[in-house]
C-alpha cells in the first residue's frame, strides 16, 4: 500500500511538473467549452429573411414592416407561393422564412387568436434557435400593441418549424459532446504517453527488477488520470453551469459515475496502446488518430449519426464516446434516471471489461516475450 | 558456491537472425567483482537482461542466488539491483524524491539502509533539491548507484556504469565498488573499457556474443603468447603500413602514441629495426608487458582464425 501511494504521489510529481501537458490537460477543456459557448453562438444581425404573407391586410402589413425595420434582420424577398419557400432556403437566400395565413387580420379580430408560422433553417442549430427567438418577440411586441387598443385578449400564437434538423441537435449539446471529446482523449493520451514514457526512458526496467508488481505499475499509473479527469468533469460542468447558464437537469452523481466509467474505458484503451507501443510519438499518434478522430466524427456531437451511411453507423457502435454521449445528454438536457440509461452503460462496462482485459494479457512483465 | 550462474546460455532477436549471445557460460562466486568485457554489440547488455529477468534466454539456463532467471523471476527480483547501461531514473524527481520512491518501491527505507550507500550519497546529498535531469554525468551516475543499493541487493548488476563518465568519476566509481565488495556484495559489472578490466577481480571478455576468455586480469595477461613491443616513428601510419606489409611481423596494432606489434616466430626485435632503419631513421622499440587489450586483440584474433 505504501509502495501504491509512494507510486501515486511520483505520478502527480511528473503531471504537475510537466507544464506543458498540464496546459494541454486544463487548457483544452475550457478553450473548447468557451469556443463553443460564444464563439460560435454568433450575434445576430442583419440576417436575411423572406416573407410569404398570404393575407396582404394591415396586420401583415404591419408586422412585416416590423421585420423591416429590425436592425436583426434583412428582408430579401417577399415570397408568393408555397413552393418558393424550400428553394429561398436550398439558395441560402434567407434563413428565417415568415408565413403570414390568408385571411391573418380577420383571424385576429373575429376569433382573437392566429398563427404565424417561423420556418427556420437548422443546419446551424444554434443560429436557427436564436433566429426563432427575436421573430417571435417581433410578433409579441406587435400583440402588445394591439392589446394596449383592445379589451379582449388577443393572442398571435407562433409555431415554428425547423428545417434539415428538427430536433436542433447542437445548441444544448455541445457540452456532452466537449466532456465525451476531453475525457476519452485526455485519458487515452496521457496514460499511453506516461507508461510509454516509462519504457522510453528506461525506467520500466528498473521498476520490472523490482518487488513491485508490474500490474500495479499499470493501476498506480491510472489513479492520477482518473482523478485528473474527474477534476476535468467538475471543471467543464462548472464553466457550463455558470458560465454557459446551461442547468444539469439529472442526478450530478449518476453523471458523474458515468463519467468515471467513461474514464475507466478511455484508461483501459490507454493502457492497450501503451503496450502495444514503444515510443511516446508513436503513443501519441496513436491515441490521435485512433481516438480523436472517431470522438469527433462518431459520438454523434458533430454529425447526427442518423444520417450516416449504415456501414459508418456501425462503426459508430464501437466509439465509447457515442454512448457517454448519449447518457450525459440523456442525464444533463432530459433529467433522466439510471433505468433509462441502463443499456448504455451496460455497452459501455462491457467495452471497458473487454479493453481491460486484453490490455492485462498484453501487459509484459519482460522486456520482450 | 556461485551468485550467478549462466549455462550455455543463447540469445537471439529478430526470429534467430541477430545472434546476440551465443553459447555463453560462467559463473560469479559470492561476493566477487566480476567484470564482462568487451567492445559495444558484444552481447553484454543482453546477458544483463537475461540475468535480471527482463528477457528469456533462448536455450540454456541461468541462475542468480540459486534462482532460475526464467521460473523464478519474481525471488530475483527482490533480491538484485539493477543499474541499466542508460540513465534510467525520474529526471522530472529531484535527487531526493527519485531515491525516497525507488526506497518505497523495494519495500525499504532510506534510513534502514543509509549506512550502505552514506559514502556514494554524501557526495549528492548537497543537490538532493535538484532534479535528476539536471546533475551532471558523475552525479546521475552515483544517485543510479546510490538508488540501485537501497534495499541492500545481494548481486549488483551495473551495466556500463562508466560509459559517457569524466575520467575523475569512473576512478571514484571503481573505488566505491571495491568498498561496495567489502560488504560482501557480489558485483557483475560490464565495461567496454579495457582499462578498468584490471580492477576486477575476475573478467571474462567478450566478443560477438561469444566468451573469449575467463580468468583474474593477471592470468590474462600472462596467458599471451608472445613478447610484444611498442613501435613508433615519425610517420606513424607510414611505419602501420609498413609493419603491416613486413614479413616479419606477425601482428601490428595502434595504440595511440606506440603501435604494438609481435613478431614472426624466431624473428628478433633487432633484425626489425633493422629492415625498417632505412625508411624509418628515427623508429623505437621497446619490449612492454601486454594490457588486457592486447590479450583481447589477440584473442579475437585467435578466434577468428579457428572460425575460419
Amino acid at each position: 500500500m505504501k509502495q501504491f501511494l509512494s507510486f501515486i504521489k511520483k505520478e502527480f510529481y511528473h503531471v504537475f511538473r510537466d507544464t506543458k501537458s498540464l496546459l494541454l490537460l486544463f487548457g483544452l477543456p475550457i478553450a473548447q467549452i468557451v469556443l463553443f459557448g460564444f464563439a460560435l453562438t454568433n450575434e445576430i444581425k442583419n440576417t436575411s429573411i423572406a416573407i410569404y404573407d398570404q393575407a396582404h391586410d394591415p396586420a401583415s402589413r404591419s408586422i412585416s414592416e416590423q421585420f423591416a425595420q429590425s436592425p436583426q434582420f434583412n428582408l430579401v424577398k417577399n415570397i408568393r407561393n408555397q413552393d418558393e419557400i424550400e428553394a429561398v432556403f436550398k439558395a441560402g437566400e434567407a434563413k428565417l422564412v415568415v408565413v403570414f395565413p390568408p385571411n391573418f387580420e380577420q383571424d385576429i379580430q373575429h376569433e382573437n387568436k392566429a398563427e404565424v408560422q417561423l420556418i427556420a433553417d437548422a443546419s446551424d442549430p444554434n443560429t436557427a434557435n436564436t433566429l426563432t427567438v427575436y421573430a417571435s418577440n417581433i410578433i409579441m411586441d406587435y400583440q402588445k400593441e394591439l392589446m394596449l387598443t383592445t379589451t379582449i385578449p388577443i393572442s398571435i400564437q407562433t409555431d415554428m418549424r425547423f428545417l434539415y434538423n428538427p430536433e436542433l441537435k447542437g445548441a444544448p449539446n455541445f457540452v456532452p459532446g466537449v466532456m465525451a471529446l476531453i475525457l476519452t482523449l485526455i485519458s487515452v493520451l496521457m496514460t499511453s504517453v506516461s507508461i510509454v514514457r516509462e519504457k522510453e526512458n528506461g525506467t520500466m526496467e528498473i521498476l520490472l527488477v523490482s518487488p513491485f508488481n508490474p500490474l500495479m505499475v499499470i493501476i498506480s499509473k491510472a489513479v492520477p488520470y482518473l482523478v485528473l479527469s474527474l477534476a476535468n468533469v467538475t471543471m467543464i460542468l462548472l464553466l457550463s453551469v455558470f458560465l454557459l447558464e446551461m442547468p444539469i437537469n439529472g442526478s450530478i452523481v449518476l453523471l458523474y459515475a458515468e463519467s468515471t466509467l467513461l474514464i475507466l474505458t478511455a484508461l483501459s484503451l490507454g493502457l492497450l496502446i501503451s503496450n502495444i507501443t514503444n515510443s511516446q510519438q508513436v503513443a501519441m499518434i496513436v491515441s490521435l488518430m485512433g481516438m480523436l478522430l472517431p470522438t469527433l466524427l462518431f459520438s454523434g456531437f458533430m454529425f447526427p449519426i442518423e444520417n450516416m451511411p449504415l456501414p459508418l453507423q456501425l462503426i459508430s457502435n464501437l466509439v465509447p464516446a457515442k454512448w457517454y454521449y448519449i447518457i450525459i445528454k440523456d442525464i444533463m438536457i432530459k433529467g433522466v434516471g439510471f433505468m433509462s440509461i441502463w443499456k448504455e452503460t451496460l455497452i459501455l462496462t462491457s467495452m471497458t471489461a473487454f479493453l481491460l482485459t486484453m490490455s492485462l494479457k498484453k501487459f509484459n512483465i519482460r522486456l520482450a516475450k | 558456491m556461485y551468485d550467478v550462474e549462466l549455462n550455455h546460455i543463447t540469445k537471439t532477436y529478430e526470429n534467430g537472425a541477430v545472434q546476440a549471445v551465443k553459447d555463453v557460460s560462467f559463473g560469479v562466486k559470492k561476493g566477487e567483482l566480476f567484470g564482462l568485457i568487451g567492445p559495444d554489440g558484444a552481447g553484454k547488455t543482453s546477458i544483463f537482461r537475461m540475468l535480471t529477468t527482463l528477457l528469456i534466454p533462448d536455450s540454456g539456463t541461468a541462475s542468480v542466488n540459486g534462482f532460475d532467471v526464467v521460473e523464478d523471476f519474481r525471488e530475483i527480483r527482490k533480491r538484485v539491483g539493477y543499474m541499466p547501461g542508460k540513465f534510467s531514473l525520474y529526471q522530472d524527481l529531484t535527487v531526493e524524491e527519485n531515491l525516497e520512491f525507488f526506497a518505497t518501491v523495494f519495500n525499504t527505507s532510506i534510513e534502514e539502509n543509509y549506512d550502505l550507500i552514506k559514502d556514494i550519497y554524501v557526495q549528492i546529498e548537497p543537490f538532493k533539491k535538484r532534479r535528476a535531469g539536471k546533475l551532471s554525468g558523475g552525479m546521475k551516475q552515483k544517485l543510479a548507484l546510490s538508488c540501485a543499493l537501497i534495499h541492500r541487493p545481494t548481486v549488483l548488476f551495473l551495466d556500463e556504469p562508466t560509459t559517457g563518465v569524466d575520467a575523475v568519476s569512473r576512478k571514484e566509481f571503481w573505488e566505491m565498488l571495491r568498498r561496495l565488495k567489502e560488504q560482501g556484495i557480489t558485483i557483475l559489472v560490464s565495461t567496454p573499457y579495457m582499462d578498468e578490466a584490471a580492477l576486477c577481480e575476475r573478467i571474462a571478455l567478450i566478443q560477438n556474443g561469444s566468451i573469449l576468455s575467463i580468468n583474474t586480469p593477471q592470468e590474462i595477461i600472462n596467458s599471451y603468447p608472445k613478447p610484444l613491443y611498442a613501435i613508433k616513428a615519425h610517420k606513424m601510419s607510414a611505419l602501420l603500413h609498413a609493419l603491416r606489409d613486413s614479413n616479419l611481423v606477425d601482428s601490428a596494432f595502434s595504440f595511440g602514441e606506440w603501435h604494438h606489434i609481435t613478431l614472426q616466430d624466431s624473428v628478433t626485435a633487432e633484425q626489425l629495426k633493422v629492415s625498417l632503419q632505412a625508411e624509418f631513421p628515427t623508429v623505437q622499440m621497446e619490449a612492454i608487458e601486454p594490457g588486457i587489450e592486447d590479450c583481447f586483440i589477440q584473442q579475437s584474433l585467435a578466434q577468428h582464425e579457428v572460425e575460419l
